[in-house]
């Protein structure tokens, strides 16, 4: 499966366009994490245990993602795109979108 | 009078090592930036003809909202302008989650990462409504190419 956020993939032609796909996760970080990023929040720098959480989820929202295109026959996504949403305190939901397509 | 000598003690920890940690991290990435810097970046949609296969990159970092500079930026809002503080925390994260990507791409082989984008997004919203500050997320994603 070849991910790409442009609009076309160099070298290859799409014969066919099926749809969109979607992918999406919502997370919750845990206490220790939480307990981490408060100290952390003292001096200042990066919370890497969140950064690590949201690229953790991030992966499994693309793996659903691509789950969706192969359902559907496709072996590309083009146009892929990321976003992230607070829904409520301490949870986000990571979602990822883009165009399934065949390619030759 | 006990939680003012607290408050003082958080601002001056954060102050030294908020400073020292940010000095040594732009120097950071001024070198790994110029290691990368033979990558050709751009925020282009379209790739140029004539490349090989694709491949999805990313590069994320999430950063705290220190006690310290919160201190500074809530005395500035009272009378607005320019938050400098900020300013270079913002721009030391997305520079940090375009280096991340940049390293992505370079241990896949590519020579070309083109439609650059970034994402922003607040996390650990309770704890910014607790008053101990929360993060943020940087996040870039681009498509590399050989």
């Amino acid at each position: 499966m070849i991910l790409s956020n442009t609009e076309t993939i160099p070298g290859s032609e799409i014969t066919r366009h099926i749809g969109l796909v979607q992918g999406n996760t919502v997370r919750a970080k845990h206490v220790g994490r939480d307990l981490m990023a408060g100290l952390k929040n003292i001096v200042g720098g990066e919370l890497r245990g969140y950064t690590e959480l949201l690229e953790d989820a991030r992966k499994e929202a693309t793996a659903r993602m691509i789950e969706a295109a192969q359902i559907r026959g496709a072996n590309a996504i083009v146009n892929v795109r990321f976003s992230t949403s607070a829904i409520t305190n301490g949870a986000s939901e990571l979602y990822v979108y883009g165009t399934a397509v065949v390619i030759a | 009078m006990y939680e003012l000598g607290f408050s003082a003690l958080l601002l001056i920890i954060g102050v030294i090592f908020g400073t020292r940690a940010q000095r040594k991290h732009i120097e950071q990435l001024d070198r790994r930036e110029a290691a990368l810097s033979y990558l050709v970046v751009t925020n282009l949609k379209t790739i140029p003809d004539g490349l090989g296969q694709p491949l999805l990159v990313t590069g994320s970092v999430v950063i705290a909202f220190d006690y310290f500079r919160r201190f500074i930026a809530s005395i500035i809002m009272l009378v607005g302008g320019n938050i400098s503080m900020y300013e270079v925390m913002l721009d030391r994260a997305r520079r940090e989650a375009l280096v991340r990507l940049l390293e992505q791409a370079d241990a896949a082989g590519a020579r070309e990462v083109h439609n650059v984008r970034f994402e922003f997004s607040r996390v650990g919203s309770s704890a910014q409504q607790a008053g101990v500050g929360g993060g943020a997320e940087l996040f870039a994603y681009g498509t590399a190419v050989r």
